[in-house]
């Protein structure tokens, strides 16, 4: 029955997307973007289209829609300032794939095959991504993940690419600095193991920690979908850590938060990206407090960026609520995207790959943003931990 | 491992189970036909009870009896639109459980299309969560109401069937309709009656798990539909005192799976119990071999 109801929400949610496009021709140049480094293109069509695929449906909607609403927003202004030359629009094509494997292989094929985009944002999942990412690949398309942050989304091919911290980038600064600050010893392990993305973070997590000498009393697991995990968390509380470090999406990681809470334990959680969440951190409240995550972005982070500040001010004009760190990076996968066709001043599949592969030292939300040979993003993370219902950074709070 | 807490989640993890699996039951006793689109009535109530509380600024107490009828009302309209018609024309059982499949389908679009599909919660704040202090095990006041009202219901409904008028005439039509309906019961009242107890049953398990978890999507029902399947099987189908020890059984299975670290494994060690009782107790764990109606 899942899955039916799964096919016929394809059709129900490719709903059309509220644009704010163009109300205003002569806004000012925004900060992003390789305005001087590369000339306005001149050889492109009336419309490039670029496909996108995010999970707007089902459990993942919580990041497919900030996704959306994100890179909505670049195309705007991207040609709203005339970004790709003067008689050249962006046109993104959205699709759902709800979290589901399947669905992100149908809507990858769909636009690298029938509708020809140029190149793919996405999918939310790096589940989904490495189901989907192969039909790109094969037909030569550039496909940016801009939330996949799994370990070996990239070794799928030359034209894989992610603007996204993978874990193993993320995680080990975190346990570090957590281990060294709050001088943690013994820890709960609670992953869910149904997901390539929370059990790639389990995975970095217990090599993080073996690294720092910290012991692992238990390790416990979930499943996607699971409201319930009262059974796990006794077991692990019962073992008395000194930290539970949880790898989870946001859906299980505010249930685990609020359940951990009732069952008595007042200790840290340090968690992976799924908890680098505005939405976590509203819906558990002063449970939240004492939370550490590592993230990309950080809405309240002491030396934004200027383009971040830009970002954020726009954002919450268009949408009427804060961007999170998934909003930012997929902000920063359109731009990036957009720019790369913009120097390559051509439609190109392969064109637009060898540019983007080129991109280096470019200003972003993110930070000074450049990808590596093996097309991951490089720039430098930020640890936070929840203070008064806030993701503060780590070291502003260590700091006081 | 802490004992004593695991009990205690086992015991009301299995209160919502069974009283879920309650509905299931009783339309599968007089009907003879699963309504597959149980799990959409029981998300319905739970987001008719969040609606309650935060449109409209009801208590959670008040918002139960709420969900509840609406809910079960819910539960009429279904009849009327996916079981009735069928019914008339003498349509196969399978057709029925096709048509439920449809109409949970329509149920779950439409809180999609009002609700959206991130996952909607009570306010905070709302829903009494601190630790009762004193126990030698943690235990909020919403779970201990929620064991009580579960276990209410059931007792409720258990002497509604056995005891009342309208018990036995529900009963009657299990029976045998064409007597029932001879003997001047009114067959398709009686049908009614039991969807709407259904609804209504499904309602109180859908806003007392969403107070539970406090996680809502259109999406809630899939969660428990398949572990309400599992809970009747257990129970023998249609048998309203298995569907509540199933409950209980399935929770237990669960929560102790988990707790002696098999909780890689826990659906597996429901699904094995599953086979096992449709392997060598196909009549349930409670039923009796000859009459397993109600």
């Amino acid at each position: 029955m899942k899955k039916l109801l799964s096919i016929l929400m394809v059709f129900a949610l490719l709903l059309p997307v509220t644009a704010t496009f163009g109300q205003d021709d002569t806004m000012e140049q925004p900060l992003v973007g390789f305005w001087e480094q590369c000339p306005t293109p001149e050889n492109l069509p009336e419309t490039v289209n670029v496909g996108a695929i995010f999970g707007l449906s089902e459990a993942v909607a919580v990041y497919g829609t900030a996704q959306q609403n994100a890179v909505q927003l670049a195309v705007d202004e991207i040609n709203a300032s005339h970004y790709l030359g003067e008689n050249s629009a962006l046109v993104v094509m959205f699709e759902d794939s709800a979290g589901n494997r399947d669905q992100a292989i149908a809507a990858m094929t769909k636009l690298v095959e029938e509708d020809g985009v140029v190149a793919v944002l996405g999918p939310t999942l790096s589940s989904e991504a490495f189901a989907a990412d192969p039909v790109a690949q094969e037909n030569s398309t550039v496909v940016m993940g801009v939330s996949n942050t799994a370990n070996g989304i990239t070794e799928m091919g030359d034209y894989v690419f992610r603007d996204s911290l993978p874990e193993g980038a993320v995680i080990p600064g975190t346990i570090a600095q957590a281990a060294e600050i709050l001088g943690l010893a013994k820890v709960g392990l609670f992953y869910g193991n149904d997901d390539d993305f929370t059990v790639s973070g389990y995975e970095v997590f217990k090599a993080a920690l073996e690294e720092n000498g910290i012991e692992i009393l238990s390790e416990e697991t979930f499943a996607k979908g699971d409201v319930d995990f009262n059974a796990q968390l006794t077991n692990l509380i019962a073992a008395e850590p000194d930290a539970l470090v949880v790898s989870a999406l946001a859906a299980e990681a505010t249930q685990i938060i609020l359940q951990a809470r009732a069952l008595g334990y007042e200790g840290p959680i340090i968690g992976g990206n799924g908890f680098n969440s505005p939405a976590v951190l509203r819906d558990t409240g002063a449970d939240s407090e004492g939370l550490i995550v590592g993230g990309a972005w950080n809405y309240g982070n002491p030396n934004p960026t200027e383009s971040s500040v830009q970002f954020v001010e726009m954002y919450e004009a268009a949408y009427e609520m804060s961007p999170d760190q998934f909003a930012a990076q997929a902000y920063t996968g359109a731009w990036l995207m957009a720019t790369a066709i913009r120097c390559a001043d051509s439609t190109d599949r392969t064109a637009v790959r060898d540019s983007l592969a080129g991109i280096a030292d470019f200003d972003s939300p993110l930070g000074v943003f450049s990808f590596d040979e093996d097309r991951n993003p490089v720039h430098d993370p930020i640890a936070q931990i929840v203070v008064d219902g806030k993701f503060q950074p780590l070291a502003l709070v260590m700091g006081e | 491992m802490n004992i004593t807490q695991q009990v205690v989640n086992a015991i009301w993890l299995g209160g919502v189970y069974s009283l879920f699996a309650l509905g299931y039951a009783l339309v599968f006793s007089i009907l003879g036909v699963l309504n597959l689109a149980h799990s959409a009535v029981f998300m319905w109530g739970a987001f008719i009870g969040l609606v309650m509380v935060t449109q409209f600024s009801f208590s959670v107490w008040l918002a139960i009896p709420v969900a509840m009828l609406g809910a079960g009302l819910i539960g009429v309209l279904l009849d009327a639109v996916a079981f009735a018609p069928l019914r008339r024309r003498n349509a196969p059982r399978i057709a029925q459980l096709i048509s439920s499949i449809g109409a949970a389908i329509l149920l779950v679009n439409i809180a999609q299309l009002i609700f959206g599909t991130q996952p909607q919660r009570f306010p905070l704040g709302s829903i009494p969560t601190d630790t009762i202090e004193g126990l030698p095990f943690r235990i909020t006041p919403i779970q201990i109401i929620i064991l009580l009202v579960s276990v209410a219901l059931m007792a409720l409904l258990q002497y509604m069937v056995i005891r009342t008028r309208a018990g036995q005439a529900m009963r009657a039509v299990a029976f045998n309709q064409r007597v029932a309906s001879l003997l001047g019961v009114n067959v398709s009242g009686i049908f009614r009656m039991t969807f709407f107890l259904a609804g209504a049953l499904a309602g109180a398990a859908g806003v007392l798990y969403g107070l539970a978890y406090n996680s809502m999507t259109p999406f809630m029902g899939d969660q428990v539909a398949l572990k309400g399947l599992t809970v009747i099987v257990l129970g023998g189908m249609g048998n309203i005192q298995g569907a509540v020890v199933g409950g209980f059984v399935v929770a237990a299975l669960e929560v102790f799976s988990i707790a002696n670290g098999g909780s890689n494994y826990r659906d597996a060690f429901v699904f094995t119990l599953l086979f096992l009782i449709l392997l060598f107790r196909p009549q349930g764990l409670v039923g009796q071999k000859e009459h397993t109606r109600a």
